[in-house]
């Protein structure tokens, strides 16, 4: 995974509430294997309508979204951070996410920076003036610059080191090896086995 | 000064690995990684490049469900996607050693029915899929939940996850409930009192006198919704019903083993002097059958209610979904429930697809016919489901009353397969999402419990089986 320090481009107001995980793709494009590949699929349905924000000239090639809150609940579908992430979005921004989305987004570098829902408004209201005009997210200070507008955004801290490092969990993980390997001796044989036991 | 802990934080610190430090997630064991064709291709790929083995192939086990065809399941699958993917899992489950129940065996079916069917789903673990659903397993007292498909490749690659410990939340579910209303009623109604994101960051716990009064299946199905409010989990105390299920199963402990797990299992309820982070309380003698008007599960009201006025919310977010949502859906605040009239009923999904659930369907309909112009579709959780199903004669009194029997799968839940609604339809379902286009594009959904899908099925408008005794 790449290093993430800031993030820059053009903003796009998603200006709806409760964004599930089925709208941002629908179960139609889950069919495929590949990982990538998903930017003709993201918001499938709403972009069939012309006057959908994404189909504003302004607002192409954008890099941040700048939703309502309770962005990408709903199903478990890490496809929406993929169909996210291959249209070009580097950073969501929202009042609340959907808690797997939100891992998932940390998983694929995806920054997902939590702001205030009179902020996000206030944001909406800018570029309703100026449609087209840049944000920045800035993962190392924590906070949005907007035009005029600097505003601060929530993460966790875990999830902000490991973008900030660029790491990847499963070696992460791997480096406790010998802890799992401990732990699965006391694994007690009451637990699961989905093969018959040797 | 020890203060008890919840049913969750045991469960928890029983799988702690590595306890973290300075803000890192705990890195937690999985007892149970189950598996299905849609979110695991690419983190199969993912371990191949990078060499890596499946480090517990025996504690994984696959299924084949949200892909596969109801109909003329021995044929190849017709859509050259979906049998993409279907063998592509077929392939990974090969090469990794993963055990597999494909299309046609007993054991096929929802990945969340066939967990708790085969005894593999118990007390006092912990089970992740990538599926939001997983949150049903939650009945038995384990800690299951729902995983994207970057955390499958971490379980498969190491049988741990890096997680930060849950909030805890008690919905208490106190009083009987009437005849004729049911599990699914009860976590509708929850969902509409929290909201669809009143449950972010917690799992929640399903205690009180009619949580404890279900049976398994009841259990599973509000448990399967606990990601509907927006909870990562939903769980609930494992007791004498749990056990009862549990005893038997294929892959349940046996003899000493069972004794052991017994032990273990009645140490894991709440203690009497553990804190929640949040409480909930329903009076479930209050209740009645509950289903949805609007695009998601919190837009909810009573089956005699009339659709509310958007202006009757408080908050501007809220009024603004209701209003799209009314859009969608084609219908005017005001309109009485019961007025609704649809164009299809599915009964199905792993929110109502189990043995009890089916009996539920069929004590309605059973010898009477169909509503004219309403396709009826009853889909059997499982493979395991259906031949249970058949052998009390329920396959029978689905075709009499004009209704198909299909072959197991997730089916017209999310219509990856051939069964969809077609755009402007109208459908009473037994699952647990109401999204726009979720049963098909540019379809509508109204949530309702088996007992609900049945007399709608039946009078062809949205109905209880209240009213259908009183039209006797
Ligand atoms: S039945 Fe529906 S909700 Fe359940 S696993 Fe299948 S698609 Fe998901």
């Amino acid at each position: 995974m790449e290093k993430l320090t800031v993030v820059e481009g053009i903003a796009v107001p998603l200006e709806r509430a409760q964004v599930d995980t089925d709208q941002i793709i629908p179960a139609e494009f889950l069919k495929r294997v590949t990982k990538t590949g998903f930017d003709d699929a993201l918001f499938y349905a709403w972009r069939q309508d012309p006057d959908f924000v994404l189909n504003d000239p302004a607002f192409a090639n954008p890099t941040v979204l700048i939703a309502g809150a309770d962005f990408g609940t709903g199903s478990s579908r890490e496809h929406a951070v993929w169909a996210l992430r291959d249209y070009g979005f580097k950073a969501v921004i929202s009042p609340r996410f959907g808690d797997i989305f939100r891992g998932n987004s940390g998983k694929q570098g995806l920054l997902a920076a939590q702001i205030a829902e009179d902020a996000v408004e206030k944001m909406w209201a800018l570029i309703r003036e100026q449609p087209g005009i840049s944000a920045s997210v800035d993962l190392v200070s924590k906070t949005v610059m907007l035009g005029t507008l600097t505003v601060p955004f929530q993460i966790d801290d875990y999830t902000r080191w490991r973008l900030l490092e660029g790491l990847d969990d499963i070696a992460l993980t791997l480096r406790d090896e010998s802890s799992i390997t401990e732990f699965e001796k006391t694994r007690q044989s009451w637990r699961p086995l989905t093969l018959p036991a040797q | 000064m020890t203060v008890g802990r919840t049913l969750a934080e045991k469960v928890w610190d029983d799988h702690i690995v590595v306890k973290g430090t300075d803000g890192a997630p705990d890195l937690l064991y999985i007892d149970l990684h189950l598996i299905h064709e849609v979110t695991s291709p690419q983190a199969f790929d993912g371990l191949r490049m990078a060499g890596r083995p499946v480090r517990r192939p025996d504690l994984t086990i696959a299924t084949e469900d949200h892909n596969t065809p109801t109909l003329n399941i021995t044929k190849q699958i017709a859509d050259p996607v979906s049998r993409i993917q279907i063998e592509t899992l077929r392939r990974n489950c090969e090469e990794f050693g993963v055990r597999l129940h494909p299309l046609g065996d007993i054991e096929q079916g929802i990945v969340h029915v066939v967990g708790p069917q085969l005894g593999l789903t118990m007390p006092g673990i912990t089970v992740v899929c990538g599926d939001s659903h997983t949150s049903t397993h939650g009945a038995f007292g384990a800690i299951a939940f729902g995983i994207g498909t970057s955390e499958v490749e971490h379980v498969l690659a190491t049988q741990t996850l890096p997680l930060k410990p849950f909030k805890t939340m008690a919905v208490t579910v106190d009083g009987a409930l009437r005849d004729g209303v049911t599990a699914k009623d009860i976590i509708l109604a929850v969902i509409a009192k929290i909201g669809t994101g009143g449950g972010q960051g917690y799992v929640i716990e399903y205690r009180g006198s009619a949580i404890r009064a279900l049976s398994m299946e009841g259990r599973m199905t509000i448990c399967n919704m606990s990601i509907e409010a927006g909870a990562r989990a939903g769980m609930v105390a494992p007791d004498q019903t749990t056990y009862d299920y549990l005893k038997g199963k294929p892959h349940a402990p046996k003899g000493e083993d069972w004794d052991a797990a017994l032990a273990y299992w009645q140490t894991l309820p709440t203690d009497d002097d553990a804190v929640f982070d949040a409480e909930v309380l329903l009076d479930a003698s209050e209740l009645e059958p509950f289903v949805t008007w609007g695009t998601n599960p919190g837009q909810g009201v009573l089956l005699s209610d009339a659709i509310p006025e958007p202006e009757s919310f408080d908050d501007p977010n809220e009024q603004a979904s209701a209003r799209r949502a009314l859009e969608y859906m084609d219908l005017a605040p005001g309109t009485r429930m019961k007025d609704i009239r649809v164009d299809a009923v599915f009964m199905g999904s792993c929110t109502n697809s189990r043995i009890e659930d089916l009996r539920a369907f069929a004590s309605v309909i059973k010898g009477k016919k169909k509503a004219d112009g309403v396709r009826v579709m009853v889909v059997p959780g499982s493979a395991r489901v259906r031949l249970e199903a058949e052998a009390e004669g329920i396959d029978k009194i689905v075709e009499e009353f004009g209704a198909e029997w299909r072959f197991a799968g997730c089916s017209m839940c999310l219509g990856m397969n051939p069964d969809q609604l077609a755009p402007g339809e109208r459908c009473a379902s037994t699952s647990n999402r109401n999204f726009e286009g979720r049963q098909g594009k540019g379809g509508r959904t109204h949530l309702v419990s088996p007992l609900v899908a049945a007399a709608t099925a039946v009078r062809g408008t949205l109905s209880g089986p209240w009213d259908l005794e009183e039209a006797r």
